[in-house]
């Protein structure tokens, strides 16, 4: 359960001027990102483990950022959510603890 | 910039106010019993302890579903204005593009519009409030998706023909029983077989083979209003996805007796998705003017990377194995496209969209994109096809195809390993004789043939005297069709009608004098 995982997780966003400062974030915040470009859509993908972060997004955005906002970006993804708070969002594998 | 580093001020964290808008409004029974409330989810035999285990990540609320659902859809129709203002059918790349539009309006729209019934049929059938009220979201999304594609595509049906009576070809038209008939299938099972077929096989496994070819193929051949409808339903989609992984992990951890149950469904409703995909597969490789990725890429991309090197290792911890027919669909990539798009070719005087023989450059892409299969086996059948309609003698096939029992595609897929011998398999069922594409088709009827001898297959129906009458033109005239909907797609009215108005447009700057349809504005071109 502890071991570390690095079978790919992505996210596919729209690629658009709403969208710069959330890629920009996911950029700075997951080491290791693999970014493939589609016409009209970017494809970030991350070993085991990839992060979205409010605070991050934000002071790219200049603005407040609600994590639910991230509905409006994304096109498709792969992994589980794990994680979708006020703070974060997070995408791995492996089995997703429950609160 | 002026961002404030601390949380923004909450009453609730976002898991405090899921849990109360979603959970805190179920009840208890008291004069009715629960399986007198939920009378549907014991029969498949599927065993669940404890609603309360369903997870939904997004934490999705009434307040926050409605107020994003807003926003995608100002964006959108913003866009669908400009589009209309500005003449926006105008930017195509080519008007062949728009074959592929034509079959997403006819196959997929409603199917998404079926989705919206059955999800919200799910809304009132489960147990626990947590699978509600995700069905009742994804039902409601289901009927955006429905209405935004028709509005979409309204503007090119002012301009072009095949789109106008979408909902009748939808019900009759030969080649669109094969979406039709594979989600009838899933409505007349019971709700956690729908939810296994739709909510996972479906929007899981496949639907980014679906989705993200057409709509990255919008935005490379200058479909703009197409792209943002579909980027706007596929935000929805990937919280559909979280639906469907959220179901399969729910019924596996609910009990081990669910395992053997759900392990069917997956491997049935893999396949059944996956033949459907076959018509993507020909819109990615054929139809697209200016191509995106080869249905190979996508298959390894979104299929084979995400799903059976991501997403299967995890089931494998419940028991869970990749579906029985992954090995041939993935020796298929290399053939699949090809297969379909030969046949399409040589009945599209039948569909509702108009074939040609793929161009020098496009068939050189072709090449590129499958180096061990298309010039040593598809590439012959195109320069005879090629020869025959310079000769004047363009092939369309005079008669109707046997058609799968199960998955209703013409019998056109070859032995798993040999791409050159068709593939033909029989059942017998009280008396009767039943063909099959595939070993997985076969084996998908054998479990269910009562199911399955119930199927409308086109072709039989035609014989039976069903569809208008017995000849080819009565055939169309009963699937509703008009002159332009169907056949070759050089020298046909759209084709003439797209010269026509873009050599008005060189005309506005360039200084020609008038322009007639065809032949004259082709030649008057680059005067």
């Amino acid at each position: 359960m502890a071991m570390t995982e690095t079978r790919p997780v992505s996210v596919d966003l729209q690629e658009n001027e709403e969208n710069r400062a959330v890629i920009e974030a996911i950029e700075a915040d997951n080491e290791d990102l693999t970014i493939r470009h589609v016409p009209g859509l970017v494809k970030l993908q991350a070993p085991g483990r990839l992060v979205i972060k409010r605070e991050s997004v934000e002071e790219r955005l200049g603005r407040t950022w609600e994590t639910h906002e991230f509905q409006m970006a994304i096109v498709t993804l792969s992994g589980h959510i794990t994680e979708w708070d006020e703070d974060q969002i997070v995408l791995s594998w492996g089995h997703p603890e429950r609160d | 910039m002026t961002t404030n580093p601390t949380k923004p001020v909450k009453k609730l964290s976002m898991q405090q106010r899921y849990s109360a808008l979603t959970r805190d409004i179920d009840w208890t029974p008291s004069y009715v019993t629960e399986d007198q409330l939920y009378p549907h989810t014991t029969y498949e035999g599927i065993k669940i302890h404890d609603w309360s285990k369903w997870d939904d990540p997004f934490r999705l609320t009434v307040d926050a579903y409605y107020r994003y659902q807003a926003e995608k859809d100002k964006r959108l129709y913003a866009v669908l204005d400009g589009f209309a203002q500005g003449q926006g059918h105008l930017t195509l790349s080519d008007p062949a593009y728009l074959n592929a539009m034509k079959i997403f309006l006819g196959g997929v729209t409603p199917l998404e519009y079926q989705a919206n019934r059955h999800f919200s049929y799910l809304a009132r059938h489960f147990n626990g409030p947590g699978p509600r009220f995700a069905a009742q979201c994804q039902s409601v999304d289901e009927l955006r998706h429905a209405q935004t594609e028709i509005h979409t595509l309204s503007n090119y049906n002012k301009y072009y023909s095949g789109m106008h009576n979408f909902a009748k070809m939808h019900d009759r038209v030969w080649y669109l029983s094969v979406p039709k008939s594979y989600f009838d299938d899933a409505l007349s099972a019971g709700p956690f077989e729908f939810l296994i077929a739709i909510g996972f096989s479906f929007e899981y496994l496949l639907t980014n083979l679906l989705f993200v070819p057409f709509m990255s193929g919008a935005s490379f051949n200058g479909d703009l209003p197409t792209m943002t409808f579909g980027f706007s339903a596929q935000s929805d989609e990937s919280r559909h996805m979280t639906l469907g992984l959220e179901a399969i992990k729910f019924l596996l951890e609910q009990d081990e007796a669910n395992v053997p149950i759900v392990q069917e469904w997956v491997d049935k409703w893999f396949w059944r998705g996956y033949r459907v995909t076959a018509i993507i597969a020909m819109m990615l490789d054929y139809m697209l003017p200016r191509p995106v990725m080869s249905w190979k890429e996508s298959f390894e991309l979104y299929f084979e990377q995400q799903m059976l090197n991501g997403l299967f290792p995890d089931l494998a911890y419940y028991g869970i194995r990749p579906p029985k027919g992954v090995e041939q669909a993935i020796w298929e990539k290399e053939h699949l496209s090809h297969l379909v798009y030969h046949t399409f070719y040589q009945f599209s005087h039948a569909a509702n969209l108009t074939t040609s023989i793929p161009t020098k450059e496009h068939q050189a892409w072709l090449a590129s994109a499958y180096p061990d299969a298309f010039e040593q086996f598809y590439k012959p059948k195109w320069d005879k096809l090629e020869k025959m309609a310079a000769e004047g003698n363009r092939y369309f096939y005079p008669g109707l195809p046997q058609l799968c029992q199960v998955c209703q595609v013409p019998m056109l897929f070859t032995e798993h390993g040999d791409p050159t011998k068709l593939c033909q398999r029989h059942s017998e069922f009280k008396g009767e004789h039943f063909n099959f594409c595939s070993d997985h088709c076969k084996e998908i009827f054998d479990r269910e043939p009562e199911k399955y001898v119930q199927a409308w297959l086109p072709v039989h129906q035609i014989y039976l005297g069903n569809c208008g009458g017995p000849t080819i033109p009565d055939v169309l005239a009963w699937y509703g069709y008009a002159e332009g909907d169907s056949g070759e797609m050089l020298g046909n009215v759209d084709h003439n009608n797209w010269k026509k108005w873009h050599a008005q447009v060189d005309d506005s700057v360039g200084g020609r004098e008038s322009v007639e349809v065809g032949g004259a504005a082709e030649a008057g071109k680059g005067a």
